[in-house]
């Protein structure tokens, strides 16, 4: 009846996971308890949960990551301090704990953490910056965020429930396959990822779609705000990416489940194979996740300091060029099995020539910020950090892609801190510079910039701290996934950079201080106008939050900066634009089908893993009933009246025009 | 007093005891050096041009509409395209000249070093002198040794930082690797591809010894008794770390290459521990 | 061009020309053009267009299974090769009834278009029945090879084979869930424009489907039974 599912699944003999999931399960209890008896049940079902607003489901991706970056870096916790008592002696984490935390650590940064932050910044801003109402297809949008946080949910059950991977976080055969793993770890890693990454990949199509087919009028490609451009290309990614992925493990399942031979190095199989395979997908991703990066820094770069993005053109070029040459390299992910000299020497040329792009755009951002006026708010100081750390992180990705040099350092800590220096500096830097930058457009009031530049200051020198100790560590020959050591001369760096993590730990804390002393102070930091920054693209052209359907009337895009060249506009006149004839607008209706298919689909998912066929059948059936009944709807739209769309259109432009004198009477006097 | 000094800086690799890693490391040097060159003016420039263009400083020149200048761009691309087309060929050649399977030059005759990684053990076979050793490595200084690596179950990587180049190794298959120690030396290995729960362990210290003194361990080791044969091999194969090294005075002709064939049954592998195979055993 | 358009068709676009599903029934379509300069793309084009990009990233799915099942040909272990078990007479068959069911699937497009209820039912019905011939044969095939323990655990060649043209199979499968689901949402609401935007991409679903079944047809049975 439940299949490999006993009581002996639940770790009741382990202190360490049984209270971190007992600590999980009461905050998750607590709140969902304190939802319910203040009444918001009704309020989040509404507003949220069925959401099918681009907005909302942006800013569900974020919060979904933000938590889930917080359970990541309690894995890097647990590492770094394992790896400070582990010299010469066991440490307090056996190694059959330690590698589930490796291998979550992986897991949830990559795929619950970095992903769902930087899908959850272009859901929200791409259709804003387009100057359109909502992305292609809304409820689909809904789905898949739900999926996403099903991965998210299943992988924090195996917390309590079982094991999760013990194989580090790309699960290679024939560590993975069923005679070397026979544990549920690994189930739990393979089904968590197919799940969320239905999702990622709708969401892809959908946002893709969104970007080729709506724009406003006037906005062609040379117009798109240069996130849109990198939005576009990350997608593309996911679309031409993603597939590989999911066939991928679907062959390591079939291993798993039905005794195929893929991968297993018998009868035939070959688990070279998925290395290939697997880092087909891989190095693409790692591009899925820097390029919308790229893009929140060319926005943010561009909007402190008061100028357009230099050379615009060449860098669209240096994206798309980006994006092509991320399918090419996949090979240096093994240069260190044999391939020989002119494979490698291939492969190794097509890494390093992603660099040159690369390159372009630090030097064009760098350029941006000559001639500026430089305002180094929060947002603007995560985007110079990247640019002072992460050249670092790309000359040590050339230094690896050279092969004689790959052939000491592959798997050691110095591989660790290049992909961390890439990983934190692009995309953690650039999801903060993000959440940052677009938090007041979401919520209508600006982020505490006191505790932002703290959580900077104490983000980044920690960082430099832990993975400046790390690289040394690789040049010392120490390799990575170790659980406990006995080299003297590791010592003081692993101390040092335990130490380095203390420091990112109060970097944390200020980012959560920051939120909660914001919320509390909302009304002093309050966003009138809808332009809080003096932004140039249209998403700064309406109101914070923006309504329901984002822009009263679309607007008209007539170059570059749509939004930069209505305001110059409005200030040359001393007045705003004429005000659109107001029509009713027809908006999709919320639906719970997002929610329902990821509750399914987690059901799926659970039984999967433990063997329980019916239940998996049940869930495939009410996935199935679910779309039918959405299918079967009647009503898919509401109407907006005409009358309801200027009542919100023009309190904003009272106080845009209020603004707008106010900077006049500032300039003249 | 003598194993606390060898310990220092044992696993350094910028510190080379062998042709293959002191030509990666310099290698290594040579790349840092032309990238710091680059990336460090560029470091400083952001942080000069954030702090002198920033809104305070009056003597800034604000140029709001400046966005596009040629001749920038002409620069932004060639000294990328400079740097890379110059590493790019050290790349080249380096892949070719430091491949893993090209021959050392010596005037000696490489010896001969079959490797199978077991689960959580290192066995060297010299198939040449007919002995085996679990655990450490015996090999003779400034004499090139050729590497033919395979595994027992799960992937492994076989590694001496002090020698250079690593590589794996992959049950069905052969990678191989040509090494030489420069001089006597005691120095250590270790696997680099995580295999499982004991894998912290896969470490074994390497003797780089004098022809006399190999010659001499040779002799002791084929004095032991002790035959490698399919029977005391599967006993190796299976999964748990070993205190001491230990050696085998003779080897089952073909072992190695049935171990490659798969003929020798694979070792058992890591996994199979735990409760009902659900999760891992409690307590450490 | 539509910078040339007609003094008429400037007024709609200065209005709003998003219209996401504007029209008397809230299903209906937008007037703007959609050419980048024209405003976003009416909500047929957006459909059929984004169901386009889908099947693309399907594609690249099926090109994994295939890239595995060419490394994989040559691992056939002990069990049998590829001209061994290829029964050609029944892929013939199962290709024609595939091709014949996009032909008839062209005639439920071209019926849907024409609003014409019992030639879109019966041309689905005849698309359904061939599909479903099609998936019972290569189910038979299946069958037939696991009794003869030539089942997909045999060799990696067979788990490859298996994959590539289960997941065919799977998709055909689903493809039949989907158009009975058509067929009854046509017969219970009519042809309405959302729905009839689904049934285009169900079509294209099923033919990009035959496309697939070419190239599964000529690179494994083909040239599998030629070596």
């Amino acid at each position: 009846m439940l299949g490999k599912l006993t009581l002996s699944a639940i770790p009741l003999d382990q202190p360490v996971p049984l209270v971190a999931g007992a600590v999980v399960a009461l905050i998750v209890l607590g709140v969902i308890a304190w939802v319910v008896i203040a009444g918001h049940l009704p309020y989040l079902w509404r507003e949220w949960i069925t959401s099918v607003d681009h907005k909302r489901i942006g800013a569900m991706y974020c919060i979904l990551a933000l938590v889930m970056l917080i359970r990541g870096f309690s894995d890097a916790i647990l590492m770094r301090s394992q790896h400070a008592v582990a010299y010469k002696a066991g440490g307090y984490l056996p190694p059959e704990h330690y590698d589930q935390i490796f291998s979550a650590h992986g897991v949830i940064m990559i795929f619950f953490g970095a992903m769902p932050f930087m899908i959850g910044l272009m859901n929200f801003a791409v259709p804003l910056q387009l100057g359109v109402r909502d992305v292609a297809f809304p409820t689909l949008n809904s789905v898949s965020f739900w999926l996403t946080a099903s991965g998210a949910l299943l992988v924090n059950v195996s917390l309590v429930v079982g094991e999760f991977a013990r194989t580090g976080w790309w699960p290679a055969p024939p560590l993975s396959e069923v005679t070397y793993s026979p544990g549920v770890g690994v189930d739990y890693y393979l089904w968590a990822i197919q799940i969320s990454g239905v999702g990622t990949l709708l969401s892809g199509v959908n946002l893709v779609t969104t970007i080729l087919k709506m724009r406003a009028p006037g906005m062609s490609y040379l117009r798109m705000p240069m996130f849109c451009w990198t939005a576009l290309a990350s997608n593309l990614l996911i679309i031409a990416a993603f597939p590989i992925l999911t066939a991928t493990l679907a062959m390591l399942i079939l291993d798993r489940y039905l005794g195929f031979h893929f991968f297993t190095d018998s009868h035939g199989g070959n688990s070279m194979m998925f290395m290939n395979l697997f880092w087909a997908w891989g190095h693409p991703e790692v591009y899925i996740l820097a390029l919308p990066a790229y893009g929140v820094f060319s926005e943010v770069i561009s909007t402190f300091s008061g100028k357009p993005l230099f050379a615009y053109r060449s860098m669209v070029m240096a994206t798309m060029a980006i994006f092509i040459l991320s399918f090419m390299v996949w090979l240096h992910h093994f240069f260190t099995m044999g391939p020989g000299g002119d494979v490698n020497g291939v492969f190794a040329i097509t890494s390093m020539i992603i660099a040159v792009p690369t390159g372009v755009k630090i030097f064009d951002w760098l350029f941006t910020m000559y001639g500026g006026r430089v305002r180094l708010t929060t947002a603007m100081l995560w985007s110079l950090g990247f640019m002072v750390t992460f050249v670092v992180g790309g000359a040590t990705g050339v230094l690896l892609a050279i092969p004689p040099a790959d052939f000491v350092l592959h798997n050691s800590m110095f591989l660790v801190a290049h992909f961390h220096n890439v990983m934190v500096s692009a995309v953690l830097f650039g999801a903060f510079a993000g959440y940052t930058y677009w938090f007041p457009k979401a919520f209508g009031f600006r982020l505490d910039e006191w505790w932002g530049k703290a959580a900077f200051w104490f983000g980044i020198t920690g960082f430099v701290i832990v993975f400046g100790c790390f690289y040394w560590l690789g040049l010392l020959g120490m390799t990575r996934r170790m659980q406990h050591y006995d080299v003297a001369d590791w010592r003081p760096w692993i101390l040092i950079s335990a130490f380095g993590v203390v420091v990112m730990f109060v970097g944390l804390v200020c980012q959560v201080v920051q939120l909660v002393v914001s919320i509390r102070r909302r009304d002093s930091l309050r966003d009138v106008t809808g332009d809080p920054w003096d932004g140039r693209s249209l998403e700064w052209a309406t109101a914070s939050p923006p309504p329901v359907f984002n822009f009263a009337a679309l607007p008209e895009v007539h170059g570059e900066e749509a939004y930069w060249a209505i305001k110059s506009r409005a200030r040359e006149q001393m007045r705003l634009r004429e005000e659109p004839a107001y029509e009713p607008i027809e908006m999709p209706l919320n639906s719970p089908t997002g929610f329902i298919c990821a509750f399914f689909s987690t059901l799926i998912g659970f039984a999967m893993i433990w063997y329980i066929w019916w239940l998996a059948a049940a869930g495939f059936l009410g996935a199935f009933v679910t779309f039918v009944v959405f299918a079967w709807r009647d009503t898919v739209e509401y109407e907006i009246p005409a009358s309801e769309v200027a009542k919100v259109n023009r309190a904003n432009r009272s106080t845009r025009l209020e603004a707008l004198h106010g900077a006049g009477q500032r300039r003249a006097a | 007093m003598l194993p606390l000094l060898c310990g220092c800086q044992q696993h350094n690799i910028l510190d080379a005891k062998g042709p293959v890693g002191a030509a990666e490391a310099n290698i290594l040097i040579i790349a840092t050096i032309i990238m710091l060159a680059i990336i460090v003016p560029t470091m400083i420039a952001t942080v000069v041009f954030a702090l002198w263009y920033r809104e305070a400083n009056p003597r800034a020149r604000y140029r709001p509409d400046w966005a596009f200048s040629g001749r920038i761009e002409l620069v932004v691309w060639s000294v990328p395209l400079l740097t890379i087309t110059f590493l790019g060929a050290i790349a080249w050649i380096g892949a070719h000249r430091l491949d893993p399977a090209t021959p050392l030059d010596s005037d000696k005759k490489p010896l001969e070093v079959q490797v199978v990684s077991l689960d959580w053990k290192w066995l060297f076979l010299y198939p040449e002198a007919g002995v085996a050793s679990v655990n450490e490595l015996v090999v003779p200084a400034a004499t090139p040794v050729r590497f033919r690596l395979t595994s027992s179950s799960v992937w492994n990587s076989f590694f001496v930082p002090k020698l250079g180049s690593m590589i794996y190794t992959m049950r069905g298959m052969v990678t191989t690797l040509n090494l030489m120690a420069d001089q006597e030396g005691e120095l250590r290995g270790l696997s680099t591809h995580f295999s499982g729960d004991g894998f912290s362990d896969m470490h074994f210290p390497v003797r780089a010894v004098s022809d006399a003194a190999f010659a001499d361990w040779v002799k002791g080791a084929q004095g032991s008794g002790a035959t490698l044969d399919r029977a005391s091999y599967a006993e190796l194969a299976k999964p748990g770390t070993l205190d001491a090294p230990r050696s085998f005075g003779s080897i089952e002709p073909g072992l190695f290459d049935g171990i490659v064939a798969q003929t020798v049954p694979p070792g058992p592998g890591p996994g199979g521990s735990g409760v009902e195979g659900v999760r891992p055993k409690g307590g450490s | 061009m539509s910078g040339a358009a007609s003094p008429a068709s400037v007024t709609v676009l200065r209005g709003d020309p998003y219209h996401l599903g504007h029209s008397r029934d809230g299903h209906g379509e937008s007037r703007a053009t959609g050419r980048g300069t024209g405003g976003p793309s009416p909500k047929r084009i957006i459909v059929a267009y984004g169901f386009w990009i889908f099947i693309l990233s399907d594609i690249v799915m099926f090109a994994s299974f295939f890239a595995s099942y060419a490394v994989l040909q040559g691992g056939v272990s002990d069990g049998p090769t590829g001209p061994e078990i290829f029964d050609l007479s029944r892929i013939a068959i199962e290709t024609a009834l595939l091709l014949l069911s996009s032909f008839t699937c062209g005639m439920a497009s071209l019926a849907l278009s024409a609003r014409r209820m019992l030639l879109f039912q019966t041309a689905m019905a005849v698309t359904f029945c061939l599909g479903a011939g099609f998936v019972a044969l290569e189910a038979m095939e299946f069958y037939d090879l696991i009794q003869r323990n030539a089942g997909p655990s045999r060799s990696a060649f067979l788990s490859s084979f298996f994959t590539l043209v289960g997941c065919h199979g799977l998709h055909v499968s689903i493809g039949l869930l989907w158009l009975l689901t058509m067929m009854a949402q046509v017969l219970a609401k009519g042809f309405r424009s959302d729905i009839v935007r689904r049934t285009l991409c169900f079509a294209l679903f099923w033919h990009a489907l035959d496309i697939v079944w070419v190239g599964v047809f000529s690179v494994v049975y083909l040239m599998g039974s030629i070596t």
